[in-house]
């Protein structure tokens, strides 16, 4: 009759029976379960604030730049390495639309830095020609006015689109749209500003967008050897995200296919997709993350030496008690159960306390607006175990102890 | 109940080895109310610590209620100690943090699980129903060995051992410990081994046996 609660109760009263003693030893793993997860729920939260901010350049964007890829390590995507002979041009933008399957839009982009001028602003800024299909494959919303369409852009209409920031300097008090303005040595109509976007990667806002075709009217483009107009970048969207890694392959054989590269040669581009950004930035954040619970868990080791060290004191305390128990009847079994039940019970309540902890410190950091933090339950569930762990590891050699004492050196013992 | 042959114990002392027992042959019929008298490093105790099972002989053999005992593992010999044998201390040894009933309630802990209610009925047999709840501080000597003869006695064990249970009390609750204890033994024909070095109380029992320098140098029958 209820014999399998009797270890616990005696293990609690272990427990209860030394208040500060097991307050103290509690405290420790506490600290160190609590700071496991507020550390790593800063390192979570940091890697959502970014793959958030990533997903916000458009989930299915891939871009391609010109540039021979160089890899470092295991990061892939790589840098760029420009230089002055840029191979990538518009007519491989129209070679993509046209012969790459599984991609909704294309658009090239060349980007330049012009000088815009409205007679009472003055001001330089990198000017991109676009195709329409720029803004959906971006992300990039209008806040006021209208992106240029279709028509405007196959009649190579002078219409501009503004940066948030852009827009508030070139017009700091009147509504830019419809106002014109010397951009180069062309005289350009703003018909948009665009919605801000804030400082993420490949923020809108300091840019200005004019359709592809009216660019060229102003700035020279660059030709290629074979007499393609060259561009600094081709963005497009992929129709289905799984189907990524099938238009990359797709791409690069199409592009080496028009640039004429000999099998050994590198790819003179590169294509990145938003979503292996993601995942090299997830995996960075992911090793960081690792290290700073790595850092937290040497408090918790400490709290599992505090364990260990109390519970030796306690077994050496009730030697007597020992004996006592062995003489009527107890086996090795029940001793060492016993003193095993009352660690893992001292660092499950340090846990389960350092859980509510660390919680809090995130929840009020986060709160707080000091960092973004995210308890999720996988670092929940590993700091419990790894403190339960503890407890049964660090508990395991005192109660080891308790268990093989002979009887009678117990008994007789003061 | 207990047939003890040839039995040693020997420790190692430095070098040299101190025999503790030397061919003790001894035997207790089923029922039997038996003192052992010595004086002190007679072994007289290490003798109650291998009737008990807490301690292994070096040589011997030791039959338990017509099992050999002598051999057992730590484990079995534990088993027994919880079923068979009850200790009766002359220090108690009570643990100070549990109650009076919770205390007779450990004695069934390790064989069968507590049972509140014949807990309760041991510790009125040995007139404490009254102070079931007080800790052992706040008892008297006397009280406190009645408690543990509560504990001993709440498992029903075939056979009771007594390491000089009035040695640390006044003659007054030394005197009540005894009757208790023989009552015990005329009601319910447990085996009842006792030391001791009172020749008063001794003279309660059936029979006598001194020990001396690890050996049993005479019995006397009552």
């Amino acid at each position: 009759m209820k014999k399998w609660f009797d270890p616990i109760l005696t293990a609690w009263t272990g427990v209860i029976s030394h208040k500060l003693r097991s307050f103290l030893t509690i405290l420790g793993i506490v600290i160190g379960v609590g700071a496991v997860i507020a550390l790593m729920s800063v390192g979570r939260g940091a890697e959502s604030d970014i793959l958030s901010n990533i997903q916000s350049l458009g989930a299915n964007l891939v871009t391609v730049r010109p540039g021979v890829t160089m890899s470092f390590g295991g990061v892939r995507g790589g840098f760029s390495m420009g230089g002055g002979s840029s191979t990538l041009t518009l007519e491989d933008a129209d070679a993509i639309a046209a012969q790459v399957a599984n991609i909704s839009a294309v658009s090239p982009a060349n980007s330049s830095n012009l000088q815009l001028n409205t007679g009472e602003e003055n001001m330089n800024a990198q000017v991109t020609g676009v195709n329409p299909r720029y803004f959906e494959i971006n992300n990039i919303s209008v806040a006021s006015g209208a992106l240029f369409s279709d028509s405007e852009y196959d009649s190579s209409a002078k219409v501009i689109v503004l940066g948030s920031n852009v827009a508030t300097t070139l017009f700091p008090n009147d509504d830019p749209i419809g106002q014109q303005l010397r951009m180069g040595t062309i005289i350009v109509r703003v018909i948009g500003v665009l919605a801000e976007k804030g400082a993420s990667f490949g923020s809108p806002d300091d840019g200005v967008f004019i359709p592809l075709t009216a660019m060229q009217q102003t700035v020279a483009f660059n030709r290629t050897a074979q007499g393609g107009h060259t561009v600094s970048s081709i963005s497009l969207t992929v129709s289905d995200q799984a189907m990524t890694q099938t238009v990359i392959d797709d791409l690069t054989s199409l592009l080496r296919t028009r640039h004429h590269l000999a099998a050994t040669t590198d790819n003179d581009f590169n294509i990145q997709s938003v979503q292996d950004l993601a995942e090299t930035i997830s995996s960075a954040i992911g090793t960081f993350t690792i290290l700073l619970g790595a850092i937290a868990a040497i408090s918790l080791l400490v709290g599992g030496i505090g364990v260990m060290n109390i519970m030796l004191v306690s077994v050496l305390e009730r030697t007597r008690e020992i004996g006592i128990r062995k003489a009527l009847g107890a086996r090795e079994a029940d001793i060492w159960g016993q003193f095993l039940i009352e660690a893992a019970f001292l660092s499950l309540a340090g846990g389960i306390v350092g859980i509510i902890l660390g919680w809090g410190v995130a929840f009020t950091v986060e709160r707080l607006g000091i960092l973004t933090t995210l308890v999720t339950p996988d670092i929940v569930i590993l700091a419990v175990s790894v403190s339960v762990g503890m407890g049964l590891f660090f508990g395991f050699y005192p109660a080891w102890n308790a268990a093989r004492l002979n009887p009678i050196d117990a008994l007789r013992s003061e | 109940m207990i047939k003890l042959e040839h039995i040693t114990k020997t420790y190692p002392m430095g070098k040299r080895e101190l025999n503790v027992l030397r061919d003790v042959n001894l035997e207790i019929e089923k029922g039997e109310l038996l003192a052992i008298m010595g004086p002190s490093g007679s072994g007289k105790s290490t003798m109650l610590n291998l009737m008990g099972c807490l301690d292994k002989p070096t040589s011997g053999t030791y039959i338990l209620d017509g099992k050999e005992v002598s051999r057992l593992s730590g484990g079995e010999l534990a088993q027994i100690r919880g079923k068979k044998i009850g200790f009766i201390f002359q220090t108690f040894n009570l643990l100070p943090r549990l109650s009076a009933l919770a205390n007779v309630e450990l004695g069934m802990r390790y064989v069968g699980g507590s049972d509140r209610k014949k807990a309760v009925e041991a510790l009125e047999k040995v007139g404490l129903g009254e102070r079931i709840t007080h800790r052992p501080t706040e008892l008297s000597g006397g009280e406190q060995q009645r408690v543990a003869i509560a504990r001993a006695l709440v498992k029903s064990p075939p056979l009771l051992l007594a390491d000089e249970p009035t040695g640390n009390l006044d003659s007054k609750s030394g005197g009540e410990i005894i009757s208790i204890l023989t009552a015990l033994h005329a009601e319910q024909g447990i085996t009842l081994v006792m030391i001791t070095h009172d020749a008063g109380i001794a003279r309660h029992c059936q029979r006598i046996v001194h020990f001396m320098d690890g050996q049993i140098i005479s019995e006397e029958r009552l």
